[in-house]
């Protein structure tokens, strides 16, 4: 069995070579974009591999669904997408970065085999008790190192702020091309996706999930209800509920962070027995934000202040 | 093992794509490749520790959702970069601004 | 192994050959709509053979149930993906083979 595991484990290693082969070196812009899709599938199976089932859970509806949606919005909306000549710049550079290529994969594979293992595993497993949740990933995530995911909710609305300053959202947002599959779709499928992702919010404390995998998926429900033209709501009005989600994540992790030293806590210090409603309360404002958000990253625009009766559509 | 090796292949094909390569969604598609291998070597390193080290694990995801804003931004930029710019005709061989 | 164990693995197994003509047919049929038609016929059945050996496999009405939901899901989105690629390619004005 040890053996078939092995081929198992090269053929996904030669797939996903291929893949980054042909997404960055393929003629044809298209091509490469789709590879890379099915590169961040790949990569979903690689995570399972490699025993990190939450990572497989984002990488798969972040890295693939996410990232696929906005590569191919972008790829719709640029004026030009035929390359004249190879996609790369010169051929005799062919001498000089096969051996650079081979001595930088040389002394980055001496370099990890050198590499300690990373001991932090003891430490975490004794202090699981205290931190409220039973699953390692999220007491690591939104206890032990919340610092870190305030900072990335920091970034991910940061990036939110970037894309809506450089302009209006471009118009049509949706596809020109109007089906009723697609309002029939968002229909069935938007009901499936609110259960899974609060599924996986919930099965974070004691099982692989958690906040992004949860707001992931909602992202994805959110591009597919504006792929089937649902729009009332997305206002970039200042006081409107988008707003206000897209802050919320932040917003409540910055509040239990500072809130806690008036309870006589360090900062960002749970108190023991509030600890997993508090891990809980960030879970989801963290889940939300990150749908939100995700959305807003698709619309690369702002949007309008009031829709009055324009529509997505030109 | 294996996918300590794959993390360096890809790393070498990541790189070697952002630096040759000439349309600029290439070289973002190069960016993403290159975060897809250091997530790969964080995590591969962390299976080898016992008992399985969770705190890679919360990094690597920090480290999805930051390359897909970064990648998001990059991806708007470059469709602004690539639109006629007001004022100015499209067409070759326009001088000034 | 168990009874479930050799049906489950062999439900499985018999799924392969219709990945593969699905695969087949994408790389060989002449235009787009055959090479929809070869894929959504194919995924859908090796994913159903999959889903039902692993049911078969893991024993347990509960994941058979999940992974019943899989397959469903899996259908609406490959009838739906192929419906919208369909239109937009008669749109377009890809004519199918033999027009």
């Amino acid at each position: 069995m040890g053996a078939l595991v092995l081929v198992f484990d090269g053929l996904l290693a030669a797939a996903l070579i291929w893949l980054a082969w042909q997404a960055t070196h393929t003629p044809g812009l298209f091509r490469a974009v789709i590879s890379f899709i099915i590169f961040g599938l790949l990569m979903a199976l690689a995570w399972v591999r490699l025993e990190a089932p939450d990572i497989a859970l984002a990488e798969a509806a972040i890295g693939a669904g996410a990232t696929g949606a906005l590569l191919l919005s972008a790829l719709g909306r640029l004026a030009v997408t035929d390359e004249a000549g190879t996609p790369w710049q010169e051929r005799g550079d062919l001498y000089f970065w096969v051996p650079a290529g081979l001595a930088l994969l040389g002394l980055l594979t001496l370099a990890a085999w050198q590499l300690p293992s990373p001991g932090l595993g003891e430490e975490v497993q004794a202090s699981l008790a205290e931190s409220g949740v039973e699953n390692p990933v999220t007491a690591v995530l939104l206890n032990f190192r919340a610092f870190d995911t305030l900072l990335e909710i920091g970034v991910l609305l940061l990036a939110t702020v970037a894309i809506w300053s450089l302009g209006r959202m471009p118009v049509p947002g949706v596809p020109a091309m109007t089906s009723p599959v697609l309002p029939a779709l968002g229909r069935v499928l938007f009901p499936m996706f609110a259960l899974v992702s609060v599924y996986l919010l919930w099965r974070g404390s004691h099982a692989p999930g958690g906040a992004f995998s949860a707001g992931a998926v909602m992202g994805a429900g959110g591009i597919l209800t504006i792929l089937a033209g649902a729009q009332p709501w997305l206002t970039g009005s200042a006081y409107g509920p988008w707003r206000i989600l897209l802050s919320l994540g932040l917003a409540a992790m910055l509040g239990v962070a500072l809130g806690v030293i008036a309870l006589g806590q360090p900062f960002f210090a749970y108190p023991t027995d509030l600890a997993g409603p508090i891990v809980l309360l960030l879970e989801l404002a963290a889940g939300l934000s990150i749908a939100m958000s995700l959305v807003a990253l698709y619309l690369a625009g702002q949007p309008p202040a009031s829709w009055n009766g324009e529509s997505m559509r030109r | 093992m294996i996918y300590l090796a794959l993390a360096g292949v890809l790393f070498v094909i990541g790189l070697h794509g952002l630096f040759v390569a000439r349309h600029l969604l290439r070289k973002i598609l190069s960016l993403n490749v290159l975060s897809a291998a250091v997530f790969l070597l964080l995590v591969a390193l962390a299976r080898e520790a016992d008992p399985l080290d969770a705190v890679p694990h919360a990094i690597v995801l920090t480290g999805i959702v930051v390359s897909v804003s970064a990648t998001a931004v990059a991806l708007v930029l470059l469709v602004r970069l690539s639109l006629p710019r007001r004022g100015e005709e499209e067409g070759p061989g326009k001088e000034g601004r | 192994m168990s009874l479930n164990h050799w049906l489950g693995a062999l439900l499985v197994i018999a799924g392969m050959p219709f990945f593969f003509l699905g695969m087949l047919g994408l790389l060989r049929f002449p235009d787009a709509y055959t090479r929809l038609h070869a894929l959504a016929k194919s995924d859908n059945v090796a994913l159903g053979l999959v889903c039902l050996g692993l049911a078969v496999y893991s024993g347990s009405l509960i994941t058979a149930l999940k992974l019943l939901l899989i397959w469903l899901l899996m259908l609406v989105a490959s009838a739906a993906g192929a419906s919208l690629i369909g239109r937009t390619a008669l749109a377009r004005g890809i004519k199918p083979w033999g027009v």
